[in-house]
C-alpha cells in the first residue's frame, strides 16, 4: 500500500487553501494573488505525479482510504479517497492542463480589475475539480460536483456588471441544478438500497459485488437518475443550453469549464459509477448503457450541426465540446469505458489549447469574437496559429500524429462493435465529418485569406500566453504515442491489463475509414469557404456561402435549433402560464371566498359593533386610564439612578431569603 | 475554642452589607466599586471557608473557583475604573446621583 | 486554627472595611480597602489557602488598590472627598445582613469544625490549572485580554 494514499486528501486541498489566501488578499495584490494560484496549482501537480507512481508499478491498482465523517444512531457516515488509474490519469491531466490554463491568464488578465479575485475562483475550482476525481463516496464526490457548480457560477459571472454575464452564470447554474436534482435523487435511492455510499470499501462498496447484489432491478433506474446528473454537467441533450452561453466568462474560464473541470466532472462520474451501469448486462448491453449511447449521439451530432453556423469564435468550440462530450458517452455507453476516458483526457489537452488559442487570437484582436471581422491572422500571430492549427487537427482526428486521431478511432472501433444497433455507427461517422468541417471552416476564416476589420492592428500575445500553448501542443501530440494500437499504453493501464507493443496492430482498417471521413470534412470545407477568406479588405465576409445555397437550413442551425426558443416556449412559458393562472386563482376563485368570509364578517361586525360602542368601550377606556397611571408609577421606578437599582435588587435579595424561611 | 464555619459565614456576611452599603450609600462612583470589590471579596471568603470545612478538602474546587474570581474582578475593576475616567471626562463629574441618563 | 487569631483578623478586617465604606476623604477610603483586603488575605492564610492569600495580595493590593488610587488622582478635580450620604442605603445594608445572619445562625448542620488536611501546595493548585481547569484558565486569560483592550479604549483620547 502506497504512503500517496494517506495523503491524497491534499491534492483538492492544496487549491482550496490557496484559494481561500487570495480571497484575503487585497485587490492590487496582484502579483501575489497569481503567484499563490500558480504555486497552488503546481504543488498539485506535483503531488498528481506522486500519486501518479505507484499505480504505474501494479496492474488494476487501487487504494482506499475510507473514514468516518459523522456518526447518527446507528449508522456511520463515512467518506473516502480512492486512487486507482482512472482518478490518477484524471489528476494528472486536470493538475496540467489547470496549470497551462492558470499560467495563460497572468497574460489575459493582466488588465482585469477582477484579476485577485478571478485567481481566487480559478483554485476554488480547480480544487474542486481534484476532489471530484479523488472521491471514494457518492457523498463526498457530490459535495465537490456542487463545488465546481458554485464556481462555475462564479467565474461564468465574472464580469457581473454585465447582465447577459450575469444570466450566463444563472442559466449554467440552474440547468446542471436540474441535473443534479436527479443525480440526488438517485444518490439518496442507492443509499437506501445498498446503505452505503462508499465506492469501495473492501468488498462492502456500493461498486463492488456485495453492494451491487443488493440493488437488484432498482439499479438501472438509479444510474439513470445519476447519469442525469451528468447529462446536466457535461453540457448533453437536452440540458445542453448552458454551455454555449457560458462563453460570457473570460477565456481561460471557458477553457477551464470545457476542457479539464466541469464538463469533464460528468463523463468521469458516468466512467466511476460504470458498474451500476453495466450491472446486469447480457452482451455488454443495459437499459441504462443504452439510454446513455442515445443521448450521446443526439448530443453529438445536434451540437456538430449547430456548430457549423456559429460566427463567433467561441461558440463554435462550445458546440465542438458538447459535441465531443456526446462522443464520450456513446463509447462509455456501448462498453468502452476506457476509449471515451482516453478522448476525455486527449479532449483535455486539444480543448484547452483551441480555447486559449481563441483567448489569444481574441486579445490580439482587442476583444473582437466575430470570426468573420478577423482573417489572414497567421501572419500576425505565427505561435498561436500553428498552435491552433495543431489543436484544431487534434480536433477534428487526424489520424497519426495527433492524439485525437486514434481516440477517436478507438471510440468508432467500440461503438462498431455495439451489438443492438448499426445506427449510431454511421451517425458517429457523421459527426467526425462535421467536426472537421466546421474547425477547418473556423480556421479558414481567422487565419487565412485577407484580414478585415478586426484583424487590422492584431498583434501575437506575449511569451507568457503562447508558452502554455506550445506546452498544450506538445501535450496534444506527444500523448498519441501512448495511446496508438501498436503500443495501446494507456487503454490497458485504464483497463488494468499489461502492455505489449505489436507494430501490426498501427495499420487497421479503421485508421483509412477515419482517415476518409476527416479529408472529407476538411476538402469540402476548403472547397466551400475556398473564397471566404479572400474578400476585400474592410467589408466583413457577411453571407456565409453555406448561407447562400441553403438559406433556411443555416437559419435553423445559426438559431441553435430553436431549443433556447422551444424552451422558452415550453417549459418557461408552462411555468408563466402556471404562475398566470395561479395568479388567477388567488385573485378570483380564493380571494372570492375570503371576501364572502369578509362579508359574513362585517355583518358580524357591524352587530358586534353596537356592543362595543356603548357597553365595552367604556369599561376598555376606564382600563387605559389605570394602564396609563400604572405604567407612570412603574416608570417612576426608572430613575436612572444606579443606587436605587441594586438597593431594590438588593431588597430583592432579602425577600427571596425571607421567603424561603417562610417555606422551610 | 476553634472557630467554626458559622462564624467564618457571619464574618463573610458582614462584610458583604458593609461592601452593600457603600455601593448603596455613597454618591462617589469610586466608592461604588470599592463596595462591589468588598462584596465579591466576602463570596470568596465563603468560597474559602466552604472549601476547608467541605467533608473532603483535598480536592481545590473552592480554591480554583476563588482563583479565577479574583482574576475576573479584577479585570472587572479595571474596566469599571476606565469607565469612571470616560464618564468623568463626558460629564465632568463621577457623583452618580448626577448620571442619571436612563431616567424612565 | 486558633480562635485569637481569628477574632484579631475578623476585627481588623471589618473596621478596615467599614473605614473604606463611611470615610469621607476618598483617598483615605482606599486606603482603608488595602487594609481590608490584607485582613482578608491573612483570613485566607488562616484557613490554609496561602496561594489564594498570596494572590489576593498581588492583584488587589497591589494592582487593583493602586488602580483606584491613580483613579482618584485622574479625577481629583472632581472631589476630593465625598460628602452625600445615603442613610437608606444603611438600613438595606443591615437588612440583609441580619437576614444573611439569621439564615447562617438557623442552619445548624454548618456548626462544624475544619478537618485535618495535606497542605494545598501550589504544585497541587498548578497540576489542578493545568488538567481539570485549562479551559476555564484559557477563558479567562482571554477574558483578560478583552477587559485589558476595553479599558484602554474605553479611556483613549476622543479624535477631535
Amino acid at each position: 500500500m502506497s504512503l500517496i494514499i494517506h495523503y491524497l486528501w491534499l491534492i483538492p486541498a492544496v487549491p482550496l487553501v490557496a484559494s481561500l489566501a487570495i480571497l484575503s488578499l487585497a485587490n492590487a495584490w496582484r502579483r501575489s494573488a497569481a503567484a499563490l494560484a500558480v504555486a497552488g496549482q503546481t504543488a498539485a501537480l506535483a503531488l498528481s505525479a506522486v500519486a501518479f507512481l505507484p499505480t504505474l508499478q501494479t496492474h488494476g491498482f487501487r487504494a482506499v482510504q475510507n473514514f468516518t465523517w459523522f456518526t447518527f444512531g446507528d449508522n456511520a457516515l463515512r467518506l473516502g479517497f480512492v486512487l486507482d488509474p482512472l482518478a490518477a490519469a484524471m489528476l494528472l491531466m486536470i493538475s496540467l492542463v489547470g496549470l497551462c490554463i492558470f499560467v495563460f491568464s497572468i497574460g489575459y488578465m493582466a488588465e482585469d480589475k477582477n484579476f485577485v479575485r478571478f485567481f481566487a475562483y480559478l483554485s476554488f475550482f480547480s480544487g474542486a475539480m481534484l476532489g471530484v476525481v479523488v472521491a471514494n463516496s457518492l457523498l463526498l464526490l457530490f459535495i465537490f460536483w456542487e463545488l465546481v457548480g458554485l464556481a462555475s457560477y462564479l467565474l461564468i459571472g465574472l464580469w457581473i456588471e454585465r447582465p447577459s454575464a450575469a444570466a450566463a452564470a444563472k442559466k449554467a447554474f440552474i440547468t446542471t441544478r436540474i441535473g443534479d436534482m436527479g443525480f440526488f435523487v438517485g444518490m439518496l435511492w442507492l443509499y437506501n438500497r445498498s446503505g452505503t455510499l462508499l465506492f469501495y470499501d473492501d468488498g462492502k462498496g456500493c461498486l463492488e459485488s456485495a453492494g451491487l447484489a443488493m440493488l437488484g432491478a432498482s439499479a438501472t433506474f438509479i444510474a439513470l437518475l445519476i447519469f442525469f446528473g451528468a447529462v446536466g454537467k457535461s453540457g448533453q441533450f437536452p440540458l445542453h443550453v448552458w454551455l454555449p452561453d457560458a462563453m460570457e466568462g473570460p477565456t481561460p474560464v471557458s477553457a477551464l469549464i470545457h476542457a479539464a473541470t466541469m464538463v469533464a466532472a460528468g463523463v468521469f462520474l458516468v466512467a466511476r459509477v460504470y458498474p451500476l451501469f453495466s450491472l446486469g448486462a447480457i452482451n455488454g448491453v443495459t437499459s441504462s448503457l443504452t439510454v446513455v449511447v442515445w443521448i450521446g449521439v443526439t448530443t453529438a451530432l445536434m451540437a456538430a450541426l449547430i456548430a457549423i453556423a456559429q460566427a463567433d469564435i467561441k461558440r463554435i468550440l462550445a458546440y465542438s465540446t458538447v459535441s465531443q462530450l456526446g462522443l464520450m458517452m456513446v463509447s462509455l455507453g456501448v462498453g468502452g469505458m476506457a476509449a471515451g476516458i482516453m478522448h476525455l483526457l486527449a479532449h483535455g489537452f486539444f480543448k484547452a489549447l483551441l480555447f486559449l488559442g481563441s483567448g489569444s487570437v481574441i486579445h490580439g484582436c482587442h476583444s473582437e469574437q466575430d470570426i468573420r471581422k478577423m482573417g489572414g491572422l497567421r501572419r500576425f500571430m505565427p505561435v498561436t496559429f500553428v498552435t491552433y492549427a495543431i489543436g484544431m487537427m487534434a480536433l477534428s482526428g487526424v489520424p497519426f500524429f495527433f492524439s485525437g486521431g486514434w481516440t477517436k478511432e478507438e471510440i468508432l472501433h467500440a461503438v462498431g462493435h455495439w451489438p443492438p444497433s448499426r445506427a449510431p455507427y454511421y451517425l458517429m461517422f457523421a459527426g467526425v465529418v462535421l467536426t472537421a468541417f466546421y474547425m477547418t471552416r473556423q480556421i479558414i476564416y481567422v487565419f487565412f485569406g485577407n484580414s478585415r476589420t478586426a484583424a487590422k492592428q492584431a498583434h501575437e500575445s506575449p511569451p507568457v500566453m503562447t508558452i502554455p500553448l506550445i506546452v498544450l501542443a506538445l501535450g496534444a501530440i506527444l500523448l498519441s504515442i501512448v495511446l496508438t494500437p501498436a503500443w495501446p499504453w494507456l487503454h490497458d493501464y485504464l483497463t488494468g491489463e499489461s502492455v505489449h507493443f505489436e507494430i501490426g496492430r498501427l495499420i487497421q482498417p479503421m485508421l483509412f475509414v477515419s482517415l476518409a471521413l476527416v479529408s472529407a470534412g476538411i476538402g469540402i470545407a476548403v472547397w466551400m469557404y475556398r473564397k471566404a477568406g479572400v474578400q476585400d479588405g474592410d467589408r466583413p465576409a457577411d453571407i456565409d456561402p453555406l448561407e447562400h445555397a441553403q438559406p433556411a437550413l443555416f437559419r435553423f442551425l445559426a438559431n441553435k435549433m430553436w431549443i433556447d426558443e422551444l424552451y422558452a416556449r415550453t417549459v418557461i412559458a408552462f411555468s408563466w402560464i402556471a404562475a398566470l393562472l395561479s395568479d388567477w386563482m388567488d385573485r378570483y376563485f380564493w380571494d372570492g371566498l375570503v371576501r364572502g368570509f369578509g362579508a359574513i364578517g362585517q355583518v358580524f361586525a357591524m352587530f358586534t359593533a353596537g356592543v362595543d360602542e356603548r357597553g365595552i368601550n367604556t369599561g376598555v377606556d376606564e382600563t387605559t386610564v389605570g394602564a396609563r397611571g400604572l405604567g407612570r408609577l412603574m416608570s417612576a421606578a426608572h430613575s436612572g439612578q444606579i443606587q436605587i437599582y441594586l438597593g431594590i435588587v438588593a431588597i430583592g435579595m432579602l425577600a427571596l431569603l425571607l421567603l424561603y424561611a417562610w417555606l422551610a | 475554642m476553634t472557630p467554626t464555619l458559622q462564624i467564618f459565614l457571619i464574618v463573610s456576611a458582614a462584610l458583604f452589607s458593609i461592601g452593600l452599603l457603600a455601593a448603596l450609600s455613597r454618591r462617589h462612583a469610586i466608592f461604588i466599586l470599592i463596595g462591589i470589590e468588598l462584596m465579591l471579596a466576602a463570596a470568596n471568603l465563603n468560597f474559602i471557608a466552604f472549601w476547608r470545612f467541605a467533608p473532603q478538602p483535598h480536592q481545590p474546587t473552592g480554591v480554583m473557583f476563588a482563583i479565577f474570581s479574583i482574576a475576573i474582578s479584577a479585570a472587572e475593576a479595571a474596566v469599571g475604573l476606565a469607565m469612571v475616567i470616560a464618564v468623568y471626562r463626558h460629564y465632568h463629574t463621577t457623583n452618580v446621583d448626577q448620571l442619571n441618563q436612563l431616567k424612565g | 486554627m486558633s480562635s485569637a487569631a481569628f477574632v484579631i483578623i475578623a476585627i481588623f478586617t471589618l473596621a478596615a472595611a467599614l473605614a473604606a465604606a463611611t470615610l469621607r476623604k476618598l483617598m483615605h477610603a482606599a486606603l482603608s480597602f488595602a487594609a481590608a483586603l490584607v485582613g482578608l488575605a491573612a483570613f485566607f492564610f488562616l484557613l490554609g489557602a496561602e496561594f489564594v492569600g498570596l494572590a489576593l495580595v498581588f492583584i488587589y493590593i497591589g494592582a487593583v488598590a493602586v488602580l483606584i488610587v491613580f483613579t482618584i488622582l485622574l479625577t481629583r478635580r472632581d472631589v476630593g472627598e465625598d460628602r452625600g450620604f445615603n442613610w437608606a442605603g444603611v438600613i438595606i445594608a443591615l437588612a440583609v445582613f441580619c437576614g444573611l445572619t439569621w439564615s447562617i445562625l438557623a442552619t445548624q448542620s454548618i456548626s462544624i469544625v475544619a478537618p485535618h488536611i495535606r497542605a494545598l501546595t501550589v504544585k497541587r493548585i498548578g497540576e489542578a490549572l493545568m488538567t481539570g481547569y485549562v479551559w476555564p484558565l484559557q477563558c479567562v486569560g482571554v477574558l483578560l485580554t478583552a477587559a485589558l483592550i476595553g479599558a484602554l479604549i474605553l479611556v483613549m483620547e476622543e479624535k477631535r
